[in-house]
């Protein structure tokens, strides 16, 4: 928050104070009106295009305690970007203070707000049987309730969202016209006899007819059927978490057959009896994005299918009335999956959610409020006592992100992000403006919707791209597409490195300013395409906002089969094994292990060939396939990965429990120095690794052997490079820092030698997090 | 008398393409004997022939393939088909074909004329003579043994019109059978892979097939999938068009050691070449006749409506996968590199 304050006036008592950021439809204008009250002040506050204008006079004293109130204790949803004043030399327009009518012209500033958590407000009157709202599941006000999911254009009015149907009734028109109360201009402002409505309909779309529909939905979940219930942005699929036989269900008719369920439990008081909760993952819960938070699981059973690997487990709270009501009576948490099939996105509309769900769910819960803009659940991790954003969208999105003010530029900039976990940015005026995480390009509904927000977006922040900003990989949809526009509109394109760009976020994110010396970077992913089209993911790079320079590197190893060598780990586990030694002498020498027996089922010879020929076997320094090769070896998801990073998963939760114990038996690997390039050449590292599986020590050794291993080779190769560069600041970035094993016992270490480590926590660490590099 | 030329043994030299004796001895022993037509036999530059008043086309395709001699077929054959291929996907009936060679000094005779012979029995069972060519030799290491371009004219009856750009909302997409034999046989066997059976090519020329479909009803759309594949052929049509179109997975016929092949080499099939294969759309109304027609046909025995086209301002190509996904096959960008990390 920058606050523009101008020293106080001594011989006029009359302000002009101008407040930018996403100040509309939050209860800006009576939390003023109330404020100016308070301190008895006189004049008036109004909208416009570029936020809030307020026009005050008073007693100077009592006109800089209002100031400092303002910037101290805005509304809830508020975010305050700026606050000028300056001085008004004319006298008060009004003897009191009043709210005015919105002054509109053509220039828009103003931001949207993400949607937020039900506020202590709204559940009381829910919970009160005598509030005329008791009960009611679209209770909402100025500080909660749904605002990006609904709107379909600016400015943030009730006709240009999804509640223009739904004619206010005279008691809700007469809250949202009285400056006092909480609901004034709270454009989503409903009741039961006014708003949406809800209802319950079986799987062959057959109403069921109850006078209390939510009372039903718990019964039904006690009984071990799935909902899918619509929510704010979307449907989810619902069961009791606790049922083996409901969640079983679940996984086999959602085709999900390894990633966890993300659960939802009435508080946190419910969700401490089945997870570690610690005060900053209390603070992630509890905060008004309600996201999805990762949590280390306790012994407390809950069905076996809701995780199948390791014992993390991610829980929400109650986001809507609705969700609030559903889950009162409910004495364990319920599954809340979102509701597609497999890797579709999720379904927001109801005829959709009938196709698509009907041979996952048992009943359906609908509401008659479109969903205008798809949001899936964010997810948070905490590591390191700091926020790591997994998946940032429900809650989070659109914030904005103030640039460090060297940004200020004239050029708008669209950055298409990447290709699986797509999100993308726009940089206008010193902000940038990522939206929601949008996810596998592939996907045709996810390719339309894409498409789709790319223009909510570039309407809802008055935006008109000069410049276009592509990932190196032409083979991207997003690069694809974001060419087809520059040619169409005649933009500028400009190519940006997958790495660099991991890094420039991240300087992004902390507020480094253009011009700042270089940073030192590790950046390991799955994938991302280096220069000359080379394949990257293990990168040690000297790095500004403008340029970027490779310093060093995992041995290139060839990904026999492409996209396959992706799919099935054994074949990473292959290529290295036939890069470092000859292949058939390490078989005989260690024919015991299970992972020869394994390969020998495998067709060794063509794949050789491939690599030999460079047949579809592109030279990758991926330390995503570099986890795939070790978890390979430990048996880990050898065959076949059923989602993207699970080998990497697997070895990081088998490596867990004996990571502390085994810190100071990391396995030697080696430092090669090739024409100024440092290469880390992991041979040693194999020789161990096999020599310990021989001698049968417990594999959860070897893992966390393995991770000790990799964080001190990049700390070793690190301090060198920081050294040769006189870099202080290390910024650790990428996909493979979702690791949370890595990333302390690198970050812990780096500071240790003082050095400042940097890494993304608002925006993911991953894909969904490029765009805005 | 002049002695013959020693096709067992012999090798092509220089003087083969120099335009003296050797090559006229060439060309009378080994291209006129084989292709053996009066227009070739009547030794002028050009052909003459006569044709009926009508609608032509004309089509050009050089031939470039390592290996020489593939499981399915040959250059020879491949050059052949190529050009019928092309010009039958108009609808017409290809009439006569042009040959030109371009030779590597040093190839073997003998092979040149396993080449020639099998080029003159592909020409005879798709019904069309090679009245014309030319031969070409370079100096060693400057070619690959052995280039063919053929070029060739048809007619088009009356009433028919194909085009890529008469695709129609509501049409359905027809693939005559299994994808990426040609692509997988050539690689297996240009680079030594060792899979467990031999893939062959489907290489093979489709006119007689064609000439069947167009007389029980109104085609749209033909187009054989060769390089870039299935895939390639639809977006192309979906372009051209300006339609969208659907497919499923499940639909699209592909052999399963062909399939397992694609797995190891991690190649989309829907990528891979073809040699004999073809995408026909039609109205939906007219599907089972032109189904029926194609199943009775030994090239087409299981051909299968793969989908249909849609109305979609983006032009896309989408898929329903088999795990229950909807997912965009786009144009191949470049070479198939990993997109996901």
């Amino acid at each position: 928050m920058v606050n523009r304050l101008s020293g106080t006036t001594v011989s006029n008592h009359g302000k002009a104070i101008r407040v930018r950021g996403t100040v509309q439809g939050v209860g800006f204008r009576p939390f003023i009106w109330h404020l100016a009250r308070q301190y008895q002040l006189k004049g008036s506050v109004w909208n416009d295009e570029q936020g809030v204008m307020i026009h005050v006079w008073g007693d100077v004293e009592q006109l800089n305690a209002f100031i400092q109130q303002i910037s101290q204790h805005p509304p809830p949803l508020a975010k305050i970007l700026s606050i000028e004043c300056s001085v008004l030399n004319s006298r008060p327009e009004y003897d009191n203070f009043q709210i005015v009518n919105s002054r509109q012209n053509s220039h828009v500033q103003t931001l949207i707000t993400a949607d937020a958590a039900t506020c202590q407000e709204c559940l009381a009157e829910i919970n009160d049987p005598l509030d005329r709202r008791y009960h009611y599941p679209f209770t909402n006000c100025t500080h909660c309730g749904p605002r990006l999911s609904i709107i379909k254009q600016i400015p943030y009015d009730r006709c240009n969202t999804s509640m223009a149907e739904f004619l206010m009734c005279p008691v809700c028109q007469q809250e949202y016209d009285e400056p006092g109360n909480r609901r004034f201009h709270a454009q989503a402002n409903c009741c039961a006899d006014c708003g949406p409505t809800i209802w319950l309909e079986d799987r062959d779309n057959k109403i069921i007819e109850v006078d209390d529909v939510i009372k039903k939905a718990t019964e039904l979940i006690q009984r071990r059927n799935i909902i899918a219930i619509k929510g704010i942005g979307g449907f989810h699929l619902v069961c009791d978490a606790s049922n083996e036989t409901a969640v079983a269900n679940l996984r086999q008719g959602k085709g999900r057959y390894a990633k966890p369920f993300a659960l939802m439990a009435k508080n946190i008081t419910m969700i401490r009896a089945y997870a570690q909760v610690g005060s900053m993952e209390e603070q992630a819960l509890a905060y008004k994005a309600a996201a999805i938070v990762i949590l280390s699981g306790t012994k407390k059973k809950l069905a076996q299918s809701v995780s199948l690997e390791g014992d993390s487990i991610g829980f929400m709270l109650p986001y809507t009335p609705l969700h609030s009501l559903l889950l009162q009576n409910l004495a364990y948490p319920v599954v809340m999956t979102s509701g597609n099939f497999s890797d579709e996105p999720q379904c927001i509309d109801n005829q959709q959610a009938r196709d698509k769900l009907q041979n996952i769910t048992d009943y359906f819960l609908f509401h008659n409020r479109f969903i205008i803009n798809r949001l899936d659940d964010s997810v948070i991790r905490v590591i390191n006592d700091k926020k790591q954003t997994i998946r940032r969208a429900r809650g989070f999105s659109p914030e904005v992100l103030q640039l460090p003010k060297s940004f200020q530029t004239q050029r708008q900039i669209l950055a298409m992000g990447a290709e699986l976990k797509n999100s993308f940015c726009l940089i206008k005026d010193g902000l940038a403006v990522v939206s929601q995480h949008i996810g596998d390009l592939e996907n045709v509904s996810t390719q339309r919707d894409y498409r789709h927000q790319l223009i909510l977006y570039e309407q809802l922040f008055d935006f008109k791209a000069d410049v276009i900003a592509v990932d190196h990989h032409t083979g991207y949809l997003s690069t694809q597409y974001g060419q087809q526009l520059a040619q169409t509109q005649a933009l500028t394109i400009e190519s940006v490195q997958h790495h660099h760009a991991h890094i420039a976020a991240c300087m992004g994110e902390h507020g480094l300013p253009l011009g700042t010396p270089p940073v030192l970077a590790a950046v390991f992913d799955g994938l991302g395409m280096g220069e000359e089209g080379q394949l990257w993911g293990g990168e040690f790079l000297l790095s500004e906002y403008s340029e970027c320079r490779r310093l060093g590197h995992f041995q290139p190893i060839a990904m026999p089969g492409g996209v396959q060598a992706i799919h099935e780990p054994w074949r990473n586990c292959f290529a290295q094994l036939e890069f470092y030694f000859d292949y058939e002498q390490i078989r005989q020498q260690y024919s015991d292990l299970e992972i020869f027996q394994f390969l020998e089922t495998k067709p060794l010879a063509p794949l050789s060939t491939m690599i030999a020929k460079n047949l579809n076997s592109p030279l990758s320094s991926s330390c995503g396939r570099w986890f795939d090769a070790f978890a390979a070896v430990l048996g880990l998801c050898t065959g076949q990965a059923a989602y993207e990073g699970q080998a990497a998963c697997l070895l990081e939760t088998l490596a867990a429990k004996e990571f502390i114990n085994e810190r100071n038996n990391a396995y030697s690997y080696a430092v090669l120095k090739q024409q100024n390039m440092y290469v880390l050449n992991w041979k040693p590292l194999w020789l161990a690794v096999l020599n310990d599986l021989r001698d049968q020590l417990n594999k959860s050794v070897i893992a966390a052997r393995i991770h000790h291993t990799l964080a001190a080779a990049s700390v070793d190769l690190i301090i060198k490079l920081s050294e040769q560069t006189a870099t202080n600041t290390i910024v650790l970035s990428g996909g493979v820092f979702q690791n949370r094993l890595l990333l302390e016992s690198i970050t812990q270490q780096l500071e240790q030698y003082g050095k400042k480590v940097l890494t993304a926590q608002v925006y993911p660490v991953n894909d969904g997090g490029l765009a805005l590099g | 008398m002049r002695s013959s030329i020693d096709i067992k043994n012999g090798k092509v030299d220089l003087s083969h393409g120099s335009g003296g004796r050797a090559m006229a001895q060439l060309i009378e022993e080994l291209f006129v004997k084989h292709f053996d037509n009066e227009l070739l036999k009547q030794g002028n530059d050009q052909a003459l022939f006569s044709v009926e008043a009508g609608r032509m086309v004309m089509s050009t395709d050089s031939h470039v393939v390592s290996p020489l001699f593939f499981p399915g077929g040959d250059i020879g054959s491949l050059s052949v088909h190529g050009t019928v291929n092309d010009i039958a996907m108009s609808g017409a009936k290809p009439l006569y074909l042009s040959a030109g060679f371009i030779l590597e000094e040093g190839f073997s005779l003998a092979e040149l004329e396993k080449i020639v012979i099998s080029m003159a029995a592909a020409a005879k069972l798709a019904d069309t003579l090679i009245v014309t060519g030319d031969t070409k030799v370079v100096e060693r290491g400057k070619g690959d043994g052995v280039f063919i371009n053929t070029c060739g004219v048809g007619m088009v009856p009356t009433g028919i019109n194909i085009s890529g750009n008469n695709a129609r909302v509501g049409d359905v997409v027809i693939l005559s059978g299994s994808i990426g034999d040609h692509g997988v046989a050539i690689m297996s066997s240009r680079e030594n892979l060792q899979f467990e059976t031999t893939i062959k090519s489907d290489s093979a020329a489709l006119n007689d097939l064609v000439a069947r479909m167009v007389m029980v009803a109104d085609i749209h759309c033909l187009r054989d999938p060769t390089r870039g594949g299935l895939a390639t052929t639809l977006n192309e049509i979906a372009g051209q068009s300006s339609v969208g179109m659907k497919i499923e997975e499940n639909k699209i016929p592909i052999k399963a050691e062909v399939k397992a092949a694609c797995e190891i080499l991690g190649l989309d099939p829907l990528y891979v070449g073809n040699e004999g294969k073809l995408v026909c759309i039609c109205a939906a109304e007219d599907a089972g006749a032109v189904l029926k027609t194609m199943l009775q046909h030994s090239l087409a025995k299981d051909a299968a409506i793969i989908g249909k086209v849609i109305a979609d301002e983006n032009n896309f190509v989408q898929m329903a996968t088999a795990f229950g996904g909807q997912r965009i096959v786009d144009w191949l960008a470049s070479e198939q590199l990993p997109r996901i990390c």
